[in-house]
Parts: C-alpha cells; sequence; structure tokens
C-alpha cells in the first residue's frame, strides 16, 4: 500500500563535524508525499531546512558526521543505491531541486537555454538538439520568452532568472521537486506569478513537490500538508486546511502568531528568544526554553503524538 | 486598527504634493518635485541615456509622523532614500529639512543634517563593520559629533542599547557583528541610528532579510522609539502587510513615480490606483484556501527606468487601460477622496 507513495523520507539524519562540536541539522526527519501534492517545510532560519534537501538528495558536504535513513521514491530504497547508481538513476532524473538562491548561481558564461538543455543531455542522454528542443517547450511552461534561450543570466530580471532556474529543475521531467526558497528574494507581485506557475505546474505534471521557506504567509499558496521544523526535527506534520486555522505545537501556534496581516484585524506577536544552537541542544523538549505552556514533563524529549499525516511532538498531545 | 489612528500625530496633516497641502514651516522634511536620474555611459564615457531612479516625487514629512513608501524592487525607494540622506544629488527639485535647503548645506551645518537623519539600512548583515565591537561601533558617530567627554559617550551608548534592548548591555558590548544574530545586528544598527537622536528615521527594508519571527519584534521596537522620540520615519518596503502595523501613511510607488498617497486604513480599505490593487492582491495572509485559486496579478515586470513608458507606465500592464488616453497622457494626482491621491485616469 505504502509502495505507491511517490515520497517515503524515515528517521533521516545528517549531521556535521566542525571545529565547536556536531551540528545535529538533521535529526530524525520523516514524512510522506504523493503526485500533485506539496508539503512545505517551514521553520526558522538555522533550524535545518536546506540541509534537510541536502540529505534527500545526497549532496553532502565533506564535513559530513553522521549520514543515516531511509529514503524511498515510488517504493524504491534510494539509499541503499551507491553514489553511481544515486548520480545515473535518481539525482535529477527523477529528483531535482532548486537550490536557495538559485537564480543568483546560474552560470554567467553559457546561455540560458544552453543551462536548461545540460540536465537532460547529461542525465537522459539525449542529443542536443533534442536536448534544446526541450528547453524550448520547458520555456514556455514556466513562462519566458523562448528568444531568451539565447541570452545570458545577467541580461534577465531576478523573476526571469527564478523561472530559468525552475525550468532546469523540471526539464527532465522528475517525480520530486524540492524548492528551496525559491521566492524569497522576489517581489510581491512576482512572487505570486511564479506561485501561479507552480499551482499549475502541481496540477499538470504527476510531481511532487516539497517546498521549503520560511515565509508562512506564502507557503500557504502551495501547501497540501505542511511540515513545521525546529532544531532539526520536525515538530509538527498536518494538512494544510487544519494547519492554517489551528497548528497545533506551541512552536507553530507562536509562528503563526507572529505573521502579519493583510486582511485580518491582528496584532502579530513575535517569538521571544532563539532558538538553540544544534551543537548544543538543551535535555528534553528543544522549544522548552521558549515555550509558553511548558511543564514538568518537558524535561524529557517527546516523541511524535499522532498518525500518518497528523503528528505532533509535544507532551500537550500525549 | 482604532488604535492606531488614535495615535496619530496629527490628523490634519496635510500629505498633498503639487502645491495642494499645507507647507508650512512646521514641515520637518518637504520633497519636492524630486528628480534623481542616472547617467548611462556606453564604453565609459559616451552618453547613453539616464536612468530615471526618481522622477518628479513630493511629500512633506511632520515631526513624529510615520510614512510608508511601498514599491517593487528598482522603482526607485532607495534612491529616494539616498538622495534624503544627501549621498545622491538630484538633477531637479528640492529637499527642505526644517525650511533650509539640503543643496545649500554646506561642511558644518551638512555634518548636523547628517546627524539629524538616522538611517537602517536594508541589509543589516553588511551593515556593520565586521572587524568593531559594538561598543566601537556605537562610539564612532559620537567621536565623530566631537562629544568629547569619555563618559558621556559611555552613557549614551547604555542608554541606546537598553533603548533597543540589547541586554545585558555589558555582554553586548563586546561582542563582534558575526557572534550576533541578524536580529542582534539590526538592533544595533538600529542604536547606530538613534545614537545621535536625530529627528528623522530612514529605514530601507529593514526586515525584509529577517525571519518572520523577528520581523515583528524589530518593527515594534522601531514603532516604539517613533513614538517615545516623536520621531518622524520614512519606512521603505515591498510587504504591504506590514506597514499596518506601522505607519500613518503609505504612498505607493512604480517606476520612479508615487502613483497613489493616502492613509494606511484608506489605502488598504479602499485602494484606487491598479497598480495599488495588484499589490493588495499579490499579498497573501496565511489560509489554506489560497492554494485552491489562482491570484490576479499583471503578468510582466516593472518597465525600464531608461524608457519608461509614455503616458501611464503601468498601462502596459493594466487590465484597465483606456487606449489613446492612458498610454498618452501622463495622468496627474487626482483626489478621488478628501486626502487620497491616485495618478490615474479613471479618477479623472
Ligand atoms: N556544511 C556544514 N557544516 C557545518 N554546519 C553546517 C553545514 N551546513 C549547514 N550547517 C549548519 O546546519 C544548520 C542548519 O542549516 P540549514 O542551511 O539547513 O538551515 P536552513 O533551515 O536552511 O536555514 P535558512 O532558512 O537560513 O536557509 C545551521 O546551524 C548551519 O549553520
Ligand atoms: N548609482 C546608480 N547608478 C546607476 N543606476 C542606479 C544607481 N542606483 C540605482 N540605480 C538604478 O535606479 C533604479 C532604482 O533603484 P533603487 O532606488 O535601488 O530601487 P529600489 O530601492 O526601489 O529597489 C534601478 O534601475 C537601479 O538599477
Ligand atoms: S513538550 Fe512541553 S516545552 Fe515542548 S512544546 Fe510541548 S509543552 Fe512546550
Ligand atoms: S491611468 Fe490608465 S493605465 Fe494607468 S493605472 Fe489608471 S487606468 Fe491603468
Ligand atoms: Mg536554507
Ligand atoms: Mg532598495
Amino acid at each position: 500500500m505504502t509502495e505507491d507513495r511517490l515520497l517515503r523520507v524515515q528517521d533521516l539524519v545528517l549531521h556535521f563535524r566542525t571545529t565547536q562540536g556536531v551540528v545535529q541539522a538533521v535529526d530524525g526527519v520523516s514524512f510522506e508525499l504523493e503526485r500533485h501534492e506539496a508539503v512545505v517545510i517551514i521553520g526558522e532560519s538555522g533550524c535545518g531546512k536546506s540541509s534537510l534537501a541536502r540529505a534527500i538528495l545526497r549532496l553532502l558536504p565533506r564535513n559530513v558526521h553522521a549520514y543515516s535513513g531511509k529514503v524511498y521514491l515510488n517504493g524504491t530504497d534510494v539509499m541503499s543505491l551507491d553514489e553511481e547508481q544515486f548520480r545515473r538513476e535518481v539525482r535529477w532524473v527523477k529528483m531535482s531541486l532548486v537550490p536557495q538562491a538559485a537564480m543568483n548561481a546560474l552560470n554567467p558564461v553559457l546561455r540560458v537555454g544552453d543551462q536548461v538543455a545540460e540536465p537532460t543531455m547529461v542525465h537522459l542522454k539525449v542529443d542536443k538538439q533534442q536536448a534544446l528542443q526541450q528547453a524550448r517547450k520547458m520555456f514556455e511552461h514556466v513562462g519566458v520568452p523562448v528568444d531568451f534561450l539565447n541570452r545570458y543570466a545577467f541580461e534577465l530580471s531576478g523573476g526571469m532568472r527564478q523561472r530559468v532556474a525552475l525550468a532546469m529543475a523540471l526539464v527532465t521531467a522528475p517525480d520530486l521537486v524540492i524548492l528551496d526558497e525559491p521566492t524569497s528574494a522576489l517581489d510581491v507581485l512576482t512572487q505570486a506569478n511564479i506561485f501561479n506557475l507552480l499551482k499549475r505546474l502541481k496540477r499538470e505534471l504527476a510531481t511532487g513537490f516539497v517546498l521549503i521557506t520560511h515565509d508562512i504567509a506564502t507557503s500557504s499558496e502551495l501547501a497540501d500538508h505542511v511540515a513545521v521544523m525546529y532544531a532539526g526535527q520536525i515538530v509538527e506534520l498536518n494538512d494544510a486546511a487544519r494547519f492554517f486555522s489551528e497548528p497545533l505545537h506551541p512552536y507553530s501556534q507562536k509562528l503563526m502568531a507572529s505573521v502579519p496581516r493583510l486582511r485580518a484585524d491582528i496584532e502579530p506577536d513575535f517569538i521571544t528568544g532563539q532558538p538553540p544552537s544544534l551543537i548544543n541542544l538543551p535535555a528534553g523538549c528543544r522549544f522548552a526554553p521558549r515555550c509558553p505552556s511548558r511543564f514538568a514533563k518537558c524535561d524529557q524529549d517527546p516523541p511524535l503524538f499522532g498518525q500518518g499525516r497528523r503528528q505532533v511532538r509535544c507532551w500537550l498531545y500525549e | 486598527m482604532n488604535q492606531e489612528s488614535a495615535r496619530l500625530p496629527n490628523p490634519s496633516t496635510a500629505i498633498g504634493g503639487d502645491g495642494r497641502g499645507d507647507r508650512s514651516d512646521a514641515m520637518l522634511l518637504s520633497v519636492q518635485d524630486l528628480h534623481v536620474w542616472f547617467e548611462l555611459k556606453r564604453w565609459g564615457f559616451a552618453h547613453a541615456g539616464y536612468v530615471r531612479a526618481v522622477d518628479g516625487v513630493n511629500f512633506d514629512l511632520r515631526q513624529g509622523e510615520a510614512i510608508a513608501i511601498v514599491g517593487e524592487s528598482g522603482c526607485g525607494k532607495s534612491s529616494l532614500m539616498k538622495t534624503i540622506l544627501g549621498l545622491n544629488r538630484p538633477i531637479k527639485g528640492d529637499i527642505l529639512f526644517e525650511g533650509q535647503k539640503l543643496s545649500e548645506l554646506r561642511g558644518r551645518s551638512l555634518q548636523w543634517y547628517r546627524s539629524q537623519v538616522g538611517y537602517v539600512q536594508q541589509d543589516p548583515y553588511g551593515a556593520l563593520p565586521p572587524f568593531m565591537s559594538v561598543r566601537r561601533i556605537l562610539e564612532e558617530p559620537l567621536v565623530i559629533n566631537r562629544v568629547k567627554d569619555g563618559e558621556e559617550r559611555q552613557a549614551r551608548i547604555v542608554k541606546v542599547m537598553e533603548e533597543v534592548k540589547l541586554f545585558p548591555v555589558d555582554d553586548f558590548l563586546t561582542k563582534f557583528p558575526h557572534m550576533l544574530s541578524g536580529g542582534q545586528q539590526q538592533r544595533v544598527v538600529i542604536a547606530r541610528s538613534m545614537i545621535l537622536n536625530p529627528k528623522l528615521l530612514v529605514a530601507d527594508e529593514p526586515v525584509s532579510m529577517l525571519d518572520a519571527s523577528v520581523r515583528v519584534e524589530i518593527l515594534k521596537l522601531l514603532r516604539g522609539l517613533q513614538e517615545s522620540h516623536n520621531l518622524a520615519v520614512i519606512y521603505i518596503t515591498h510587504d504591504l502587510s506590514t506597514v499596518r502595523y506601522f505607519s500613518e501613511y503609505i504612498f505607493v510607488m512604480y517606476a520612479g513615480q508615487i502613483v497613489e498617497k493616502a492613509r494606511v486604513n484608506d489605502l488598504l480599505r479602499h485602494a484606487r490606483h491598479p497598480y495599488t490593487h495588484a499589490l493588495l492582491e499579490a499579498t497573501s495572509d496565511p489560509d489554506a484556501k489560497n492554494a485552491e485559486v489562482f491570484k490576479e496579478v499583471p503578468p510582466g515586470e516593472p518597465p525600464s527606468l531608461v524608457n519608461p513608458p509614455s503616458g501611464c507606465r503601468f498601462h502596459p500592464r493594466c487590465p484597465h487601460m483606456m487606449k489613446d488616453l492612458c498610454d498618452v497622457q501622463v495622468p496627474p494626482d487626482f483626489e478621488p477622496t478628501p486626502g487620497h491621491f491616485a495618478a490615474c485616469w479613471l479618477y479623472r
């Protein structure tokens, strides 16, 4: 039954070694995703969102201290593949990434059309002619005029460059696309246009999306499911309809309360204190030092309570 | 929101440009027909046109008043601010501070002007010198402005740090910027901008680089300072959802010009200009229903400021464009309701 799930992440761990100690950036993360669906991962800066993306795609830096867990894609355990197989069969082919600040990371000396053609040539082994044909189609798909194929990145606006980065991730028709802060650096109108595009793609393509962001308001533009991350762990998993009206975890509630609203007369409130260092994590609940509801039990590590698509890491829900 | 209007320092403030408003000497800052153009050079010398970053901007600001300037990136917000700070020279128009022309200030009086205007810049991460401790960062403006007494300097540093809530002060004094979180760095930037007791604070996207959870904290801090010091504040942002917590007036800027001016509530509830409508529509509140609908936002991007569109600069993207009018004639400021200005032919 679970075999037809697009993505299943189980107990994923990614720790980094540094001179100060071990950074527990991803510390036992599990979630699932279907085709035509999007899960958004939200949380404050430094909580491990981008590291989670790297862990899923096995894009690891040199200083890895620990890397473990399971990632199933269409039922296949991709963690058990060796690096060569993973590169040949999974990364870019079945899952791709639009990295944080991708629009600033395009190659300045290559025409953007060639850059979008490259993944299909390298990973799907099609010839240049056909790859350019596909790039052209992808440009139309993401709303970049096709005569931009011959331009360089610096000749494009931020919004257009972000669309090109998106085209690069989609051109191989992957099953899963991970978007790391795709619109954070963009203006509101450009942002809205990109989200319109993502909504359309989610309906049209049999692709699943993992959207990483710290912008809670815009995350609701795409979310079917929400995963809230705090200090390397998921502290709440919920479906979007319930999450945005009634978040469960005290941290999620605080996060939601911090969002300034245009259409409601709610005075936003901020979260006092700072997230813990991922090197020296507090014993017990990691949110306890900032939690208004903490009680005696919170000295112990809370497990995830609840099941399936609705889980919360908090003793209040024991 | 009612609370907010009750807090208005001066309910009869005139914001009209174009000679409409009250231009009495009570104005702290008066921006008059301001044009800031940057020359484009080809091969380093041949003239190749101008970037018209600010192209005919008018507004007045009283002591204690907070306004927000809202618009997309590249519309000229930072250029406008830098001109107010005296960092850019206008090619036309004037800025008056307490009745004195900024273009005529020199030497000591220019230094005095700079001490009257605090600046919180867009990117806190680049704003602070990396090899200076918080103490030195805050001491420097005092030294430059000849506060000679070391004890007085120390007292002022402690006071301003308490005001921006950098507690415990002693711990922070010796820290260097890289040891601080983004939110703490922005507090240091704000402390530095306040240390000379300015009358005007210019905050250019002060929270856009910060986490959502810290944004509100910093905005509330700025609001608190504005009230306790009766500061005039110009808050620049592209995020409409934050302005209602902060300012009394909103000026909407598009392609180098202000296209709508109104009180905050008036603008949010009865926006007039099609561009303002687009900004409002594009702004999200957290709501699961958002995922089910497409936003009705104009396609395309802001125009080039070298060759801006004729007539109304928004006309190529405007759903209400009237042929042979909007694409030909520049719309003046219309005033559909008292105190609410929109540069749009729909209100002729
Ligand atoms: N290669 C690395 N070596 C050591 N520490 C790292 C490495 N990469 C990330 N980290 C640390 O891991 C933690 C999580 O980083 P990550 O980039 O995943 O955060 P994030 O949630 O994506 O934050 P942001 O919202 O700022 O992008 C941070 O404390 C970061 O400093
Ligand atoms: N020193 C400069 N030289 C040339 N062009 C400039 C300069 N400063 C700003 N510009 C241009 O002026 C326009 C407005 O920029 P800016 O005021 O920074 O906009 P905003 O702050 O609204 O994003 C942009 O097209 C920008 O590239
Ligand atoms: S476990 Fe305790 S401290 Fe942690 S979030 Fe729940 S109530 Fe707060
Ligand atoms: S003047 Fe015309 S084109 Fe410009 S905003 Fe108004 S209706 Fe639209
Ligand atoms: Mg990140
Ligand atoms: Mg700017």
